[in-house]
C-alpha cells in the first residue's frame, strides 16, 4: 500500500496537458507541437538568416555586430521555445538553461572588461623576436610594426 | 507489453496524456497487483520509475542538464572568441573575407531544416506514425552528412592555401605554385638596387621610401613588402580582395600576397578551426545518434507511449543547430 500513497503524492496530475489537438493520437507524455507551428518556427529561421546576411553588406558600423548578434537572439530563442519544446518544458528546464546562457554571459563580459585593463600594455603587432623567428620560418608574414605600448 | 493485471492498462496509446497519473490516483492500492512485486509495468518503463510520466521528466531534466553543461563548454570558446575580437578587430573584419559567405549560408538552411525535420520527427514519434518519422529521421541525417560534406570542401580548400592556425599559416602551399611563390617570396629580401630612382621626374614612392615612426598605432603594418616593392599584380589582387570577394579562392595562397594582411592573421584561423571544428565533432556524433534512433525505430521501438529518445536525441540535434546560429554571423558575417 505504501508505493500506492507515495504515488498519490507525486504531482503527475501537474504535468502539462494541453491535448486539445483533436482527432489525433496523444502521446503519453509530452507535448504535441502542431505542424503548421514548427514548419513557420523553420520559414522565419530562415527568413531571419537571409537577413543577417543581408546586413552584412550594410556598413552600420559598430551596430553591425549587435544586429547580427540579436538575431542571432532570436533564432535561437525560436529554437529553443518550439523546436525544443522549452516553451511547453518543465520551467525548471528553462530556468537551468538560462542560467547557463548568463553564465556565459558574465564570464565573457568580465573576461572582455579585465583583457580591456590591460590593453594598453598589449603588444601590438609582432615583438620583435617573434617577428625575427617568422622572417626566418614563415618567409610570407607581414612585417608589422611593433609598437611596445602606448603610456 | 508485458501481460498485465488491469484492462485499461494495456492500450496506453488512446489515452490521455495524464492517464497514468489518474489512474495511479483514483486507488492504485490493492487489485490486480502481482503479489511481491511492483505495477504492471510497460515494457518501456525502467523498474525505478513510478510511471512513464516521471520517467519521461527524468530523462528531460537529465538531458537538459547535459545541455547546460554543452552551452558552458561552448561558451569558453565564445569568451576566447570575444577576447581575441576585441583585441584584434582588425585581424577579424580583413579574414572573415576568406570564408565563403555562399557555402555557410547553404551549411546554416541545411542545419535549419534538419532542425525542422528532427522537430517534426519527435512529433511523428509521438502520434505513432511510424513511416514519417524514418521519414523524418532519415532526412536529419541527409542533414547531417549534406553538412560535413559542404564543411570537408570549405576545410579542404582553406588547408590547401594554408589559411591555418599557427606559422603554417605564413608559409607557401607545397604545390607546383606554392614553391614557385615561396621563391618569388624570397627574391625581394636581397638588396633591391632598382628602388634607386634615377630619373628625378619620377615622383618617388613616399610609403616605400619613408620608414614609419614607431609610436604611429600599427593597425595596418606591413605597407611596406620585404623589399619594398610588391609587384603589380600581388597589389592588384589584394586591392580584389579588398573590394570583391570574387578573387579569394582563385589563388591558393593569397593572403601572402596581400601587403595589407594586418599581423596575427593566422589568429582568426585558430579560433575559426577550434570552434567550428567542435561543433563539426557534435555533428558527427549527432549523426550516428540519429542512425542509432533510426534503428530502433525501425525496430519499432517508439510510439506515442514512449519515444523519449527520440525526444532527447532532437534536444541534442537542436543544440547542434544552435551553436552554429552563433558560429555563422561571428565567422562569416563580419561587416
Amino acid at each position: 500500500m505504501s508505493h500506492a500513497t507515495h504515488t498519490q503524492g507525486g504531482s503527475h496530475g501537474a504535468h502539462d496537458s494541453h491535448d486539445s489537438h483533436g482527432g489525433e493520437v496523444h502521446p503519453l507524455v509530452g507535448h504535441l507541437v502542431p505542424v503548421s507551428l514548427l514548419v513557420g518556427t523553420g520559414l522565419t529561421l530562415l527568413v531571419l538568416t537571409i537577413i543577417t546576411v543581408v546586413v552584412r553588406y550594410i556598413d552600420l558600423g559598430e551596430f553591425n555586430i549587435h544586429i547580427a548578434i540579436g538575431i542571432a537572439v532570436i533564432k535561437a530563442s525560436l529554437v529553443v521555445l518550439f523546436f525544443m519544446h522549452l516553451r511547453w518544458d518543465r520551467p525548471f528546464n528553462l530556468l537551468m538553461f538560462v542560467a547557463c546562457v548568463l553564465l556565459v554571459v558574465l564570464m565573457m563580459s568580465f573576461t572582455v572588461m579585465d583583457s580591456k585593463q590591460y590593453e594598453h600594455l598589449e603588444f601590438k603587432g609582432n615583438p620583435p623576436t617573434v617577428q625575427t623567428t617568422l622572417e626566418r620560418a614563415a618567409p610570407g608574414a607581414p612585417v608589422a610594426r611593433f609598437t611596445q605600448y602606448a603610456p | 507489453m508485458r501481460p498485465s493485471g488491469r484492462k485499461g492498462r494495456v492500450d496506453v496509446s488512446t489515452l490521455p496524456a495524464n492517464a497514468s497519473a489518474h489512474e495511479h490516483g483514483d486507488g492504485a492500492g490493492g487489485k490486480g497487483h502481482d503479489a511481491g512485486h511492483d505495477h504492471a509495468h510497460p515494457p518501456f518503463l525502467a523498474h525505478h520509475f513510478e510511471s512513464p510520466a516521471q520517467q519521461f521528466d527524468s530523462a528531460k531534466l537529465g538531458m537538459w542538464l547535459f545541455l547546460a553543461t554543452e552551452v558552458l563548454f561552448f561558451g569558453g570558446l565564445f569568451v576566447a572568441y570575444a577576447v581575441l575580437r576585441n583585441r584584434f578587430p582588425e585581424v577579424f573584419s580583413y579574414a572573415s573575407h576568406y570564408l565563403d559567405t555562399i557555402m555557410g549560408g547553404i551549411n546554416t538552411a541545411v542545419l535549419i531544416l534538419s532542425s525542422l525535420t528532427m522537430a517534426l520527427a519527435v512529433r511523428y514519434a509521438q502520434t505513432g506514425k511510424k513511416t514519417a518519422m524514418l521519414v523524418c529521421l532519415w532526412l536529419t541525417f541527409g542533414g547531417a552528412v549534406g553538412f560535413m560534406v559542404i564543411k570537408y570542401f570549405e576545410y579542404e580548400h582553406k588547408i590547401h592555401a594554408h589559411l591555418v592556425w599557427g606559422s603554417t599559416f605564413y608559409t607557401p602551399p607545397h604545390d607546383a605554385a606554392g614553391r614557385a611563390e615561396a621563391e618569388a617570396l624570397k627574391q625581394p629580401l636581397q638588396p633591391a638596387p632598382a628602388i634607386v630612382i634615377t630619373d628625378p621626374t619620377v615622383p618617388a614612392l613616399p610609403m616605400l621610401a619613408v620608414t614609419p615612426p614607431v609610436d604611429q598605432p600599427a593597425i595596418k603594418p606591413a605597407t611596406q613588402a620585404p623589399s619594398g616593392l610588391a609587384s603589380t599584380a600581388a597589389i592588384a589582387k589584394a586591392e580584389g580582395l579588398q573590394t570583391g570577394e570574387s578573387t579569394v579562392g582563385d589563388h591558393p595562397s593569397l593572403h601572402l600576397e596581400d601587403k595589407t594582411m594586418p599581423a596575427n592573421t593566422h589568429l582568426f584561423f585558430a579560433i575559426y578551426y577550434a570552434m567550428t571544428g567542435l561543433h563539426g565533432v557534435h555533428v558527427v556524433i549527432g549523426g550516428g545518434m540519429l542512425l542509432w534512433l533510426i534503428w530502433r525505430g525501425m525496430r519499432g521501438d517508439f510510439g506515442p507511449q514512449y519515444f523519449t529518445p527520440v525526444d532527447i536525441g532532437g534536444l541534442y540535434w537542436h543544440v547542434v543547430d544552435l551553436v552554429w546560429i552563433f558560429l555563422f554571423p561571428l565567422f562569416y558575417l563580419i561587416h
